[in-house]
């Protein structure tokens, strides 16, 4: 008989039960793992560009000015001659950091407001909520455009802060709304009566026992607006407010020179676009399934 | 013989076919509205304060000025109020015979005092009125009317652009009675001597003007009014498109003209010419290592103009390489001069090599900075070649882009260390066009903020030089000067295609977009 205490059981049966727990997800959400290989794919895309794509993304070739695609440039070139196959692969790594570390911020901080604002109840909770609901009564991308005016730009290792700021934002209180509703029934249960009996401090309860018990729809907002936060960088950048030329990034590709020739090159558009549907399409597939799989109500 | 015979009569009948259409198709038509479009809206009515082709695409229909370049004959010179004049040998003495019975647009007669006045509010100001070209006319130092019809203007020095400053098209002349009540009348009344008169100005849509009847040009204008329509650039595209508009006077962007070109077939017509604008890099002197004449002449030997014209006009208005005047005016340098000059080498590869030691004496490694630019067409596209150029001799640029007022902030306060900056002149005339490169203590507008007294002595003395290929030689003294040290490097001269309904005749493109714009000659085609 197995001596389930022992640490070298534990050791042997954690990665274990990951992998089954990956391989259930595989078998039961196969529209999410679809779209788990497309991030992926995405991914391995951004961080190996430099290897992966067959041109320099912002080395110019007037001599390859709107070609169509060929073998040597497969989804043609841009304006000034650039690779759009390259700049979409490199416009991937832009998509990615911005909508993962946006997306990251929003929700992580939306989730710290949510959870404090249940566990306070009281006046705290309906300050917050009234501010909550001000934030949300503006669209996400005025929000957005406001942030960005308000802030302008910083860059930071050639990641633009405060247009991760501008879109961190409009994810907060979104993500503080659902994750209040959660924290409700977690601030009833009698484990957070012990806590504040034995005379836990608030930041301790709120940080060790009730966020945790968030995580679940946390994990779910947090994919869920990466999509949106990938989204909301193209269409900053599309307005001109978000990445600036010459760094490769979707929506900035759909703007400037190239809209201007879209009917004479429609590859100057045709990719970026698919490649900004495709990424929304799989990380709200993968966000949609992992709801699905984490959820107890949606496997009841 | 029969074929000689029927040669003959084909011949005749072929004249006579072609004749009167040729007539018919030449002669001014009298009647008809025409509707264009203007990007943007007024900020004064005011002539003398205004800067841009925003106001004097509406406003120049309503006034005359004293002279006029002739539209036909660019940059020869014709009267517009001033029937003819005269210039002393000693260059210092200026007089003008006014025409006779012309009359304002309320009946008061046109006389010399109006034309004193205008200038005298031109040079000298009152308190709460702008007049931004005022320095333009520093040289005159008295304005007298020893008659209705004819006004003497003294200079204190000669002035050798002095006759062609009096052919601004920014110089509307006002009614004197009307300066003498309130010197701000023009700010927001619209009374001059033009071939329009004022009707309307709905802000944010339209402006119209209607024929001035008792104009002074016995048969013009031809139109019986015009519409100027407030317009954003994409809505001007559709316009022009779907013939909502019948012009556009400033120019279109190659990929704009050929989608209306698309759309519209043989109905537009494209007029085309050289454009007195031109966009340049400015380093601020400043600034560390800006204001090392070596990290200077390496940024501009890194640029390929000659080769990067080409793929720049297919997706720009950009066209022509130039030097700090218009390619081709009466005192530019020509390209051989040009290549001669840093910057301008056709021999790239060389040119890259002595930039990268440039670099090195200056003691100047890994040389990044930021490219301020404005986030409109062609400032971003031409940023962005400049950026590709300074990368191939390991320069990196951080692409710094601004919205028009931002940009308009850091150039003029200086907060830039390297800016792409615009000029769009009036005159050809290098007291004009060159201006903007004296000292920056004498001349504020200087964005490069340097100090270099050889320019503002070779600048003074063409300025006084009347014998025209004294002061050819001067200019280009002048302008190799500040090729070489290159506070300001050029990057292209633009060029422009103006979009005309078919039926608009009567008017043609001279390089600059401020002038031939008081429609007088204009005509449609019915």
């Amino acid at each position: 008989m197995a001596d389930i205490s022992s640490p070298t059981t534990k050791v042997v049966d954690a990665p274990r039960r990951q992998r089954g727990q990956i391989m259930l997800f595989v078998t039961t959400q196969p529209m999410g793992s679809a779209g788990l290989i497309v991030i992926m794919i995405m991914m391995i895309a951004g961080i190996f560009a430099e290897s992966v794509a067959p041109h320099d993304p912002v080395t110019m070739n007037y001599m390859a000015m709107l070609a169509p695609p060929t073998l040597e440039h497969p989804f043609g070139t841009d304006a000034y001659g650039r690779d759009v196959l390259s700049r979409i692969i490199y416009g991937a790594r832009t998509a990615l950091v911005i909508g993962l570390v946006s997306s990251f911020l929003g929700s992580s901080v939306g989730a710290l407001i949510g959870v404090a604002s249940a566990y306070f109840g009281g006046k705290t909770d309906m300050a917050i909520q009234r501010l909550i609901d001000i934030l949300l009564s503006f669209p996400i991308i005025i929000l957005a455009m406001v942030m960005v005016a308000i802030l302008g730009r910083n860059l930071w290792l050639g990641i633009d802060i405060n247009l991760v700021l501008a879109i961190a934002i409009p994810i907060i209180p979104k993500v503080a709304r659902v994750t209040r509703s959660a924290a409700l029934s977690i601030r009833e249960l009698p484990y957070i009566d012990a806590a504040r009996t034995a005379g836990f401090s608030h930041a301790r309860i709120v940080l060790r026992h009730m966020l945790p018990n968030v995580m679940a729809p946390y994990l779910i907002l947090l994919t869920a607006f990466i999509a949106q936060a990938i989204l909301l960088e193209a269409s900053l950048s599309f307005l001109g407010l978000g990445v600036t030329e010459p760094t490769p990034a979707w929506g900035l590709m759909l703007s400037g020179n190239n809209a201007d020739f879209y009917r004479e090159a429609p590859w100057l558009v045709l990719f970026p676009g698919l490649a900004i549907s495709l990424a929304v399409f799989a990380f709200n597939l993968f966000g949609d399934s992992l709801r699905d799989f984490l959820d107890p109500k949606f496997k009841a | 013989m029969r074929s000689g015979l029927l040669s003959a009569v084909s011949l005749i009948f072929g004249l006579a076919a072609l004749s009167p259409t040729a007539a018919t198709a030449s002669e001014p038509q009298a009647g008809g509205t025409l509707t264009y479009a203007v990007l943007g809206e007024p900020s004064t009515y005011d002539c003398h304060a205004a800067v841009s082709f925003q106001e004097l695409h509406y406003l120049a229909p309503h006034y005359s000025l004293l002279l006029r370049f002739n539209s036909e004959n660019y940059p020869e010179l014709e009267g517009d109020l001033a029937e003819n004049w005269e210039v002393s040998d000693d260059g210092l003495v200026y007089t003008f015979h006014i025409r006779k019975g012309v009359t304002f647009h309320d009946g008061t007669p046109l006389t010399a005092a109006d034309i004193k006045s205008t200038y005298d509010r031109i040079r000298n100001p009152p308190e709460g009125v702008v007049s931004v070209r005022q320095a333009l006319y520093d040289d005159i130092e008295t304005i007298e009317t020893p008659d209705n019809h004819t006004v003497v203007m003294t200079l204190s020095q000669p002035n050798a652009g002095m006759l062609s400053n009096f052919a601004s098209p920014w110089n509307c002349v006002y009614a004197a009675a009307k300066l003498e009540d309130d010197q701000r009348f023009p700010v927001e009344n619209i009374l001059g001597t033009g071939p329009f008169r004022f009707v309307e100005h709905a802000s944010g849509a339209h402006w119209e003007g209607s024929r001035f009847d008792e104009y002074y040009h016995p048969d013009m204008p031809y139109l019986d009014g015009f519409r100027g329509i407030v317009m954003t650039n994409s809505a001007l595209v559709n316009a022009l498109s779907g013939n909502q508009v019948q012009a556009e006077f400033r120019g279109l962007a190659p990929a704009d003209a050929e989608r209306v070109k698309e759309a519209r077939g043989d109905e537009v017509e494209f007029i085309e010419g050289g454009w007195l604008a031109f966009f340049f890099i400015t380093f601020n002197t400043e600034e560390p290592p800006f204001d090392d004449v070596r990290v200077r002449q390496a940024l501009t030997m890194a640029i390929d103009r000659w080769g990067g014209i080409e793929p720049m006009s297919r997706i720009t208005f950009l066209q022509h390489v130039g030097g700090l005047t218009r390619p081709g005016s009466a005192m530019s340098l020509s390209d051989e001069e040009l290549e001669s000059l840093p910057g301008f080498a056709r021999d790239m590869e060389a040119a890259r090599e002595e930039a990268k030691r440039l670099l090195q004496e200056a003691g100047i490694e890994n040389l990044s900075f930021t490219l301020t630019n404005r986030s409109t067409p062609p400032f971003v596209p031409l940023g962005l070649f400049l950026i590709d150029q300074w990368r191939q001799i390991g320069v990196s640029v951080e692409h710094r882009q601004l919205d028009t007022a931002q940009w308009a902030t850091s150039r003029l306060s200086g907060a830039f260390e390297v800016l792409i900056d615009s000029a769009g002149e009036w005159n050809d005339d290098p007291s004009v066009q060159l201006n903007r490169f004296l000292s920056h203590d004498k001349f504020p507008a200087n964005t490069s903020r340097a100090i270099d007294r050889k320019v503002d002595e070779l600048y003074e003395k063409q300025k006084r030089e009347v014998d025209p290929e004294r002061r050819a030689e001067l200019v280009n003294e002048l302008e190799s000067h500040l090729l070489t040290e290159a506070y300001s490097s050029p990057g292209f001269w633009g060029g422009r295609n103006v979009a005309l309904a078919s039926e608009v005749k009567g008017w043609n493109a001279l390089p600059s977009h401020m002038v031939n714009q008081d429609l007088r000659s204009v005509w449609l085609d019915k």
